[in-house]
């Protein structure tokens, strides 16, 4: 019983990760419909943030204060990922709306760059993020111990989540973005000014990728080549979900983390990534178009 | 039709191609230094350049991709071998000049690189390679042109090519030993992980028979694919399993994904200790010493020891590319395979691979981490083998060590319990 | 008011004066540049396949490094038995093997081999092009779901390393139908076997999209609802020229390891199959000219940025791609049509350049 509980929040935990790096990906491609693949670098940057806000830290302020580090990286690794983000938008993104195959490719392009710009500042080698001292060790919680990190990401991803409803549901600005992306030359028209839109969107979703990358090292390396890991992975969680539907990316989200840890514990690691490639093959044979999907008349 | 083709200009761009080849080709001999470089190493872009007082010779790392994060360092201890060697009057008199290659993380650039090496450069020796399956794919070309690789990383044994010098730990100088302590230190129940590859299952394999042997349990086996970075699932394994040790045969990235997790899981050092033996001192700044303080490593060298040699090799080292950067077992390895290499030449008195092969029978270094000879029979090298236990700023400590250099036997001829492994490779040959 | 063309100027010409330049060539180079352009070589196959499927039907696959992989393992798998002279390959061995699985022995026969190096990659592409086109997953989905096949199939390869020599792969690829693959000779055979399969993989592919499938291809692309709302099975379509890209795919695998003698999951990952399709994007989609050149250029210049710049090149490289990506979008092709028209000058008609949505 305790083992299934445990796998359980172990698959709950997976699909947080997942959606964490997926979030960012259902602004970018969800919303917009531009294929980031510099997205995995943009999450580098977030962690290698968080890395020099550590630096600083352990340089210039007394011992005591050093977990707290953690608390500045994350909107430092939003502002600095969204400045990057918002700096491929002007520089190549902002050409190729409309041409989502060619902004798949351009942004590989850049996130080559990306890499090697990272391994010319930092070296080749990983480096590594002491985790804060508050979210070392495990929590009780009825019998299961759980690992305190993974608790704490949980929740950071739920916030950002709440978060995200909230802005694009309730607030001005985020209805605004909202309207330019589901029809740009109405919204236009009103007096929106789109190509502001546009690069604000672009901006928010890589400050997400930012966070995420953050987060990342608490559980993970970090290196040039951190994010080529985790890319794949992210777009089809976006696929999924249904593209547009931040719903939906948290639903597949969890679902792919939920049935990868199943597939694992029952064959074993490599064995479990091959069924769940099998698994989304299938569930988009029962939907198309992902877990869900906005109704629309419009057929391109 | 959207688009007719274009037409006469067409062969403009042809024209274009041609004139691109011809304008790298040339390019290509303006010689650049690589920043990080020691300055008084001239790199040698074409073997053309070279005149009769210099000698070339290949280094073919991963400077891109996954492998860059731990080869670029091997390049570096190489040229710094390569400096000494040319401050104190070169190689037979002439002065070696290394021509640098990227390997780029892909196994048939090796063997492409290391190709265009021995053709077009017409290098007598290539210092190269760090996975097993880069050293593969190079060791059909070497031996196609009767080459040599000098090779500076452990690995799971079982091959010994003329063309091949082994100068990391063979099992039975690092892998063997290790386990052998584990069960006489640590307990009997052993859990294995390993990244889904060669190495670690080759490597498993002798481990079983040999724990088999010694009265001790295999609790459980587990494998992960080579970027996997979540190791919750395998974590809720080990609780059940509840191991007295780990024996970690994981690769790179999923190191410090393992080591953190266990971490955060609560499973400690004291509790089960993990022994690792693709962690050096690099990987651990990469984990973080904290996260893994008190696990263990099994190498050939630490950073950490005492010995005359060492500590001036530490301190080259870090004159040369920063005082932050640190050294460990392949480094060290790369760094005196060169020597090894200079010594065998001198002793041949020609670069000819055949002369040189059998110079090198017997030829001694005194290397960083102890005394180190070549075992001209196999090509590897004898070592000290030792066990080091990581401390809280990052550097190893060491726990045991054997008495005297290990002599190389990569095909476990000499363990009753691996007659059935090596019985397969030699029924082959 | 057309000009009358040339011979020398039409795709079929300037393709003409290609080969014979690449034939001369050996002449001029040394064994090991020789049988790096044969490599090369190989490369344009896959790319005037690929080109078939992005540039002109619309459909991006980031899937294409598995094709070419199965065309190269399933021919390495059957060099290795040929050199082995039937005997266990070392890594079966090591893993405890003691007979050829029966999918290898299958591919001991060298008829079988050759022609499932070709014939597994289009089965592939045609079950997973049923599987998605039916549903009218499209698009970016359908390239997505391509690179998620390319991870899942390399973790698969890797896994399996009793059968697939695991991350290692197969290397020490010796002797096939007895010819040493080392020897310059046999390479140089090989090196025009690859320049005449290509030859014949151009023209047969420009008589393609000038037919009338090839018509109905560019309507996918440009217009795919329309069709369909004429009564055409698109999916038919899609599937069929998926299938066929992927077979040649396979064919240009098989030709590759030959020269390469060694095959490893790294060439078949997701990068690699990236960096194909930038090689058509490179050198001018739809073009089929392009391609041929796009896979040349971008090989030849890694190759040489590599070696001379080890530390930068994949900055040349990205930026490279960026740039391409923006201002070329026709690929270095548009070169040649922004000079056709400057030379043309006064000339009022111009049927050339048109601009597309790609």
């Amino acid at each position: 019983m305790e083992a299934i509980l445990l796998q359980l929040f172990n698959g709950l935990s997976l699909g947080s990760i997942l959606l964490l790096i997926a979030l960012g990906l259902a602004i970018t491609f969800g919303l917009m419909n531009v294929i980031n693949m510099a997205h995995g670098e943009l999450i580098m940057i977030g962690a290698y943030a968080a890395y020099v806000v550590q630096l600083l830290f352990l340089t210039y302020l007394p011992e005591g204060m050093f977990s707290w580090y953690f608390i500045f990286a994350l909107p430092a690794s939003f502002l600095l990922a969204a400045f990057f983000g918002w700096l491929l938008e002007l520089s190549v993104i902002r050409h190729l709306y409309g041409r989502p195959l060619d902004s798949l490719l351009a942004t590989f392009g850049a996130g080559l760059i990306l890499q090697q710009l990272a391994r010319t500042i930092f070296g080749a080698p990983n480096v590594g993020v002491q985790s804060p001292t508050f979210l070392a060790g495990t929590i009780e919680i009825f019998t299961l111990s759980i690992p305190a990190s993974r608790l704490f990401i949980l929740l950071l991803v739920a916030a950002c989540v709440g978060f995200m409803f909230y802005y694009f549901y309730k607030t001005k600005s985020g209805m605004r973005i909202r309207a330019v992306m589901q029809n740009r030359k109405m919204a236009s028209s009103l007096g929106i000014n789109t190509r502001r839109v546009d690069s604000t969107t672009f901006a928010i979703g890589a400050g997400f990728a930012g966070v995420a990358g953050t987060v990342l090292t608490l559980i993970g390396p970090i290196g040039p080549t951190l994010g080529t890991a985790y890319i794949v992975d992210a777009f089809m969680v976006v696929v999924v979900g249904g593209v547009g539907m931040l719903i939906g990316t948290v639903a597949s989200a969890l679902g792919i983390g939920m049935f990868n840890t199943i597939f694992e514990y029952v064959t074993n690691a490599s064995m479990g990534r091959v069924l769940v490639f099998i698994l989304i093959i299938l569930v988009l044979q029962w939907r198309p178009n992902g877990l869900f999907h906005l109704r629309t008349r419009s057929l391109d | 039709m959207c688009f007719t083709p274009s037409n006469k200009a067409l062969s403009f761009v042809f024209i274009c191609f041609l004139f691109t080849l011809a304008a790298c080709q040339d390019g290509s001999s303006d010689s650049v230094e690589a920043e990080d470089t020691p300055a008084d190493v001239q790199e040698a872009e074409d073997a053309e350049d070279l005149d009769e007082e210099q000698i070339p010779v290949g280094i073919l790392h991963s400077l891109s991709g996954t492998m860059a994060m731990s080869e670029t360092s091997v390049r570096d201890s190489e040229l710094l071998a390569i400096e000494e060697i040319n401050d104190n009057g070169g190689v037979l008199g002439k002065e070696l000049v290394p021509i640098i290659e990227d390997g780029a993380s892909d196994w048939p650039t090796f063997a492409e690189r290391a190709d265009k090496l021995l053709q077009e450069d017409e290098v007598p020796v290539i210092f190269g390679g760090w996975t097993s399956a880069s050293r593969k794919a190079m060791q059909p070309v070497v031996e196609g042109h009767n080459g040599l690789l000098f090779y500076p990383v452990q690995y799971e044994g079982m091959e010994a090519s003329p063309n091949i010098f082994y100068n990391g730990a063979a099992p039975n100088q690092q892998i063997t030993p290790a386990i052998d302590w584990l069960m006489e230190e640590k307990g009997d129940d052993i859990f294995l992980i390993g990244s889904d590859y060669v190495f670690p299952r080759i490597a498993n394999q002798a481990v079983n028979e040999q724990v088999e042997d010694a009265g001790g349990t295999i609790v459980e086996e587990q494998y992960t694919p080579l970027d996997h970075t979540d190791y919750n699932t395998i974590i809720a394994r080990i609780r059940e399993a509840d191991p007295d040790v780990i024996f970690n045969t994981l690769n790179g990235d999923s190191n410090v994904a393992f080591f953190k997790q266990l971490y955060d899981a609560g499973i400690t050092a004291d509790e089960i200790p993990v022994l690792s033996v693709s962690v050096a001192e690099e990987e651990v700044q990469g984990i973080g010493s904290e996260v893994i303080e008190g696990h263990y490593a099994s190498w050939n060298y630490y950073q950490s020891l005492g010995t005359d040699e060492n500590i001036e090799f530490v301190e080259r080292f870090q004159e040369t590319y920063g005082e932050d950067r640190v050294v460990g077992d392949p480094i060290e390895a790369g760094y005196f395979m060169v020597h090894l290499w200079a010594k065998a030449v001198e002793e041949a008195g020609t670069t000819d691979t055949d002369e040189v092969r059998k110079a090198a029978d017997g030829i001694e270094f005194a290397a960083p981490g102890g005394p180190v000879e070549i075992n001209g029979e196999n090509q590897h090298v004898s070592k000290t083998v030792r066990i080091g236990e990581v401390q809280e700023d990052g550097q190893f400590e060491q726990v045991w060590k054997s008495d005297e250099p290990v002599e190389p036997d990569p095909f476990l001829e000499e363990y009753d319990w691996a007659s059935g492994l090596s019985e397969i490779v030699t029924d082959e040959d | 008011m057309h000009e009358r063309q040339s011979f020398f100027t039409t795709k079929q010409g300037v393709f003409t004066i290609l080969i014979v330049i690449l034939a001369i060539l050996p002449l001029l180079m040394s064994d090991f540049q020789t049988n790096l352009l044969g490599r090369f070589l190989a490369f344009a196959i896959l790319a005037v396949g690929l080109d078939l499927l992005w540039g002109y039907t619309g459909v991006l696959s980031l899937g294409h490094g598995i094709f070419f992989g199965f065309g190269a393992y399933i021919t390495a798998i059957y060099i290795t038995i040929e050199s082995s002279g039937g005997g266990l390959p070392d890594f079966m061995m090591w893993s405890g093997m003691t007979e050829l699985p029966w999918l290898w022995q299958l591919l001991s026969n060298p008829v079988a081999a050759l022609s499932l190096a070709i014939l597994v990659p289009m089965f592939v592409a045609t079950l997973l092009g049923f599987f998605t086109f039916r549903n009218r997953i499209k698009g970016v989905y359908f390239t997505i779901l391509t690179q998620a096949l390319v991870l899942t199939m390399v973790t698969l390869i890797i896994s399996q390393q009793q059968y697939t020599g695991g991350s290692d792969g197969l290397t020490n690829l010796q002797t096939i139908f007895g010819f040493s693959l080392s020897s310059p000779q046999t390479q140089l055979v090989l090196y025009f076997l690859t320049l005449i399969v290509l030859t014949v993989v151009f023209f047969s592919s420009l008589r393609l999209v000038n037919s009338r499938f090839g018509k109905v291809m560019v309507a996918i692309r440009d217009g795919e609802n329309r069709l369909r709302f004429s009564g055409y099975n698109t999916a038919h379509f899609k599937t069929v020229v998926f299938t066929l890209s992927a077979g040649l795919a396979g064919l240009s695998g098989m030709l590759f390891v030959m020269q390469i003698g060694i095959v490893t999951p790294t060439m078949i990952d997701i990068i690699p199959s990236i960096e194909m399709a930038l090689w058509v994007a490179i050198g001018g989609r739809g073009t089929l000219l392009g391609p041929v050149f796009g896979a040349l250029l971008a090989n030849t210049g890694s190759t040489y940025f590599s070696e001379s710049f080890p530390e930068v090149w994949t900055y040349l490289m990205g930026l490279a791609f960026i740039i391409v990506i923006i201002y070329l979008p026709k690929g270095l092709m548009t070169i040649g049509d922004k000079l056709t028209k400057k030379r043309r000058g006064s000339h009022a008609n111009q049927s050339a350049g048109k601009p597309t949505k790609l």
